[in-house]
């Protein structure tokens, strides 16, 4: 029995956080009942007999969802045919929490819930738009753990306008006080199109040295702390690593669902219609929301393989690779492959092909080599 | 003995500046001869290269016969000859109008003489055209056709009291011109029953036809099966097809004194048609050849290189094709240690280089990396030899240099009285000497200078525009060779000259220009792996230096959910712009560096 991911986006926010560009969208709310119907029309559309392995549901802000739209969802995913050692991810904002919904989710399967914390200076969080306080993260964490929430992500920033090397290393350390069995862990990145865009260029932010700095004390401090990293931004206790997101680390199949939700399906790659208005209108008259589908060649599997698979500290196995594209690695990739090995930013050992430290540091000027189509 | 037939022949050409009206009235000629129908008509028919068409430029000459009825009842025979408008094709123009006996002069009646309509004017003289006044848009209600006539007299000096007085765009008065052709303009008296003697006045290779001679008969008749002697090269050739323009090339029995026309014989090398070469019958050759050209003298050079390495032999080929209709241009074999192997190639200005490199891209597909324009420096050495340099690597040692000579031009400008100042001091600051001044009008001047040709080769036109708001307009002419103080300005990357870089600058103002491209390299060179030290240099003595630090961080932090599609579109961008280096040495240089450094300033 083959497995599947299955991924469900819920675009509604409170507030928009000034440095974020994902699909999300606020003043929206009157539409989350429409929504979710819709998500569960686009569900059953799917005849996949796959049992799904892991689900994530993200956004935006899915716990900002009112109560009557997250039991409307539960009931959709009551149909779908789920393994029962699924991994099913919820993302959650500190100030949407409420006992009720956490219940609600519960019953519904989750068994991990991410949360966006980002800081715990509030100065901080008021500076990125956040809508709580470090306070009301306390208070939502506590509540996750007494309703028996046993798998934890929190969502980390650094290389933040105004952030020390101090602050990040406080927010680090009170987290891992907490104990969560996961931490995401992401520089700032300035995004066209985002609030801070406009605010902010990069004399505002913490120098390139400072940034990488954070990020080498991140790594020191997570594992001396029993924090395993095992992608370039993520790291967990021992067996704790997001099932879901390595599905798409490892090149493998998952299907999205909702307004702006991406699938790669039987080596076909879809994205879905954005604009949530559409979304709905499209699904109720029956119509297809799929805006993009492109058939990836075997170019671009190999070159996803390859970018997406190096992001993971464990790197790529090239038993894989050879078995999956009938090639070896070395004839597609041997050029490039020993120049930087001779550079010591790529390192092969025992079967595998991973990213040094230096070469994290640089890994999108090494992984572009890797596209191998103009 | 001119023939009867002669009587009703007129060969000219039309000259003027750029945009008064010289193509289009070309088409209303053609139009109005009933040389092509109106749906035959393309918009400015003569053009008929894309580059030229895009441009709003003629660079090839072509040339046309009409039939013309007069008013006095006879049929004429036209031969028009359209030719290039911009000053780096002087020399095309000089070819054509060795065919011709006339040449219409157009003036925009808006604009009035211009720095091209004078340069034309006496280039036609020069060749002992009679030249006919037209003048042009007196639709536009700026038009002040009187004026404009008194300023042919007096800046010229030829008569323009009866010159027609046209639109060419709405077709107003087009007959008046054709009228003054067959007045003003003098027949041609050649000899019919004297033995041949034409002149090639263009070659062109066709891919069907072979190499076609564009041919001015002057005495004797030629025709199909004539056995004719090239009397330059002593080659003899069979004529297999002589024809006319209609434009298109039309085969015909004979061509005559008088005519203009083709011939093609069994010649299958476009070299064995040497433009100036003159064509005398075998049986019965012509005793004198007619006057030559001096072959034309490339003023620019730049190196051509492959970005591809591989694709040498591709390059050598398509400049070798070019080459067929364009003899203006030269090239030979070059090498740099930056770039590897390549041309260095020679044209007629800074515009025939930028349409040749365009072609080279387009045309036959080749990405390519232009190192900055040189001219050809003249080195005398302290042991005596003379060495002729073009490319800033073969400067000797400066040890062994006793001077060094730079190409000057003469140059003149038209100009609006008020930009006066400024363009002066723009002359002054590329090493100008100003010559004199004079009042065209009370409100537009003619400037000379002497300048320099390695300080206008680039974007003195450009500047010069930009400066009188577009008004002014320029035209110049080799004018020997200056003692200058010159120095060879090196810029090292990583402590390597990298040869391809290297520039010939004045003396004075090799500093400022020293720390200028350093300053521009350094914005443009991407950060690399370790850090990359920038230096400019004359000789041994380091002027300017810049670092681009090393690439610290280049990490993408998250990588969220599916969207693939977008962090791939990232990495082919990148990708893509590393693709576009080259490397030099350990360093990936963009192909823009090699032009950036001429653009400071």
């Amino acid at each position: 029995m083959k497995e599947i991911a299955l991924y469900i986006h819920i675009p509604f926010c409170k507030q928009k956080c000034l440095y974020c560009d994902f699909p999300s969208f606020c003043n929206l709310e009157p539409l989350m009942d429409d929504y979710i119907e819709a998500l569960g029309n686009e569900l059953r559309t799917f005849k996949d007999k796959n049992i799904i392995k892991t689900i994530f549901i993200g956004g935006g802000t899915p716990t900002y969802l009112n109560l009557k739209s997250l039991i409307a969802l539960k009931k959709i995913i009551s149909e779908l045919r789920i393994d029962k050692d699924a991994e099913f991810t919820i993302e959650g904002n500190p100030g949407t929490f409420t006992e009720e919904k956490l219940k609600v989710l519960k019953s519904m399967g989750v068994n991990r819930l991410s949360i966006g914390l980002q800081a715990v200076q509030d100065t901080l969080l008021k500076k990125l738009g956040r809508i709580h306080s470090y306070e009301d993260f306390t208070k939502s964490y506590n509540l996750a753990r007494n309703l028996g929430f046993d798998n934890i992500n929190i969502d980390l920033m650094f290389g933040l306008p105004g952030q020390t090397m101090e602050m990040w290393c406080e927010t680090l350390e009170t987290v891992i006080r907490l104990s969560p069995e996961h931490l995401s862990c992401y520089s700032l990145i300035l995004e066209e199109g985002t609030a801070f865009y406009k605010l902010y260029s990069e004399e505002d932010l913490p120098s390139e040295d400072n940034v990488l700095k954070m990020y080498a004390d991140t790594k020191k401090l997570l594992k001396e702390n029993s924090y395993y990293q095992y992608e370039i931004s993520n790291f967990s206790k021992m067996g704790f690593q997001c099932k879901h997101n390595l599905v798409y680390w490892d090149l493998n199949s998952y299907i999205g669902v909702g307004s702006s939700a991406h699938s790669y399906y039987k080596g076909v790659r879809y994205r879905n219609e954005a604009n949530v208005k559409k979304y709905i209108e499209n699904i109720k008259n029956n119509e297809s929301v799929i805006v993009e589908k492109y058939n990836n060649t075997i170019e671009d599997d190999m070159e996803e393989f390859m970018f997406l698979g190096l992001r993971k500290i464990q790197g790529i196995s090239l038993e894989e690779f050879k078995k999956r594209f009938k090639k070896d690695i070395y004839d597609v990739y041997g050029d490039v492959i020993n120049k930087y090995k001779k550079d010591k930013l790529i390192i092969e050992n025992l079967g595998r092909m991973r990213l040094s430290g230096r070469g994290i540091e640089i890994s999108n000027y090494i992984l572009s080599d890797f596209i191998i189509k103009s | 003995m001119q023939s009867n037939r002669e009587k009703y022949i007129r060969n000219f050409c039309i000259v003027a500046h750029i945009d008064h009206g010289k193509s289009t009235l070309a088409d209303r000629l053609l139009e109005k001869t009933g040389t092509l129908t109106k749906r035959e008509m393309e918009e400015q028919v003569l053009d008929n290269m894309d580059l030229e068409r895009e441009r709003g430029i003629t660079i090839k000459s072509q040339a046309a016969r009409l039939v013309y009825k007069g008013k006095d009842g006879h049929e004429y025979i036209f031969n028009l000859i359209d030719t290039p408008g911009h000053v780096d094709f002087n020399y095309e123009v000089s070819r054509s109008l060795t065919a011709c006996e006339g040449a219409i002069l157009i003036v925009d009646a808006t604009q009035g003489i211009q720095a091209q309509t004078l340069a034309n004017c006496y280039l036609a003289l020069d060749h002992g055209l009679e030249v006919l006044p037209v003048i042009n848009k007196i639709d536009l209600p700026s038009a002040r056709p009187e004026e404009i006539k008194k300023q042919i007299e007096d800046v010229i000096g030829i008569e323009a009291g009866e010159a027609p007085l046209i639109s060419a765009k709405t077709g107003l008065n087009i007959e008046d011109v054709l009228e003054a052709v067959i007045e003003k303009i003098p027949a041609p008296t050649g000899d019919e029953e004297a033995p041949l003697k034409a002149l090639i006045f263009d070659s062109y290779y066709d891919g069907y036809k072979g190499v076609i001679s564009y041919i001015r008969v002057m005495d004797g008749v030629v025709r199909a099966g004539t056995k004719i002697k090239l009397m330059a090269t002593k080659k003899e050739f069979l004529v297999i097809e002589v024809g006319i323009f209609s434009p298109a090339y039309l085969p015909v029995k004979e061509l005559r004194a008088g005519d203009v026309g083709y011939i093609t014989a069994s010649m299958r090398d476009v070299r064995d048609a040497h433009v100036g070469d003159t064509i005398t019958e075998v049986s019965r050759p012509t005793s004198e050849a007619l006057e030559g050209y001096r072959p034309a003298i490339p003023m620019v050079f730049c190196g051509i290189y492959p970005i591809d390495g591989a694709k040498y032999g591709e390059l050598k080929d398509a400049l070798e094709k070019l080459q067929v209709n364009d003899a203006a241009l030269s090239f030979e074999p070059e090498t740099s240690l930056a770039l590897g192997f390549g041309f260095r190639c020679g044209f007629l200005g800074l515009l025939h280089m930028e349409i040749i490199q365009e072609r080279v891209e387009r045309e036959f597909n080749l990405d390519i990396i232009t190192t900055a324009p040189s001219v050809i420096y003249k080195i005398t050495k302290t042991d005596g030899t003379l060495l002729e340099i073009t490319n800033p690597t073969n400067l000797p040692d400066f040890s062994e240099i006793d001077f060094m000579e730079e190409p000057v031009v003469k140059s003149s400008i038209i100009t609006p009285s008020e930009y006066v100042g400024t363009i002066m001091e723009l002359c002054q600051n590329r090493r100008g000497t100003f010559i004199d001044m004079q009042y065209i009008e009370t409100t537009r001047v003619v400037l000379n200078y002497k300048i320099p040709l390695n300080e206008i080769i680039y974007d003195f036109f450009d500047v010069l525009k930009s400066k009188s708001r577009g008004y002014a307009s320029f035209d110049y002419e080799l004018d020997g060779y200056a003692i200058a103080k010159l120095v060879k300005l090196d810029i090292l990357l990583n402590g390597d000259v990298v040869d391809a870089l290297s520039m010939i600058v004045p003396e004075e103002s090799a500093y400022h220009k020293g720390r200028a491209i350093a300053e521009k390299l350094k914005g443009i060179i991407p950060r690399q792996m370790f850090e990359v030290p920038i230096q400019a240099a004359v000789g041994a003595k380091v002027i300017a230096r810049e670092t681009v630090k090393a690439l610290r961080k280049d990490v993408l932090a998250k990588c969220y959910g599916g969207d693939i599609s977008r962090k791939k579109k990232l990495l082919s961008k990148q990708k893509e712009g590393k693709k576009r280096m080259r490397q030099v040495g350990n360093v990936e240089i963009p192909q823009e560096a090699f032009m950036s450094i001429l653009k400071v300033d």
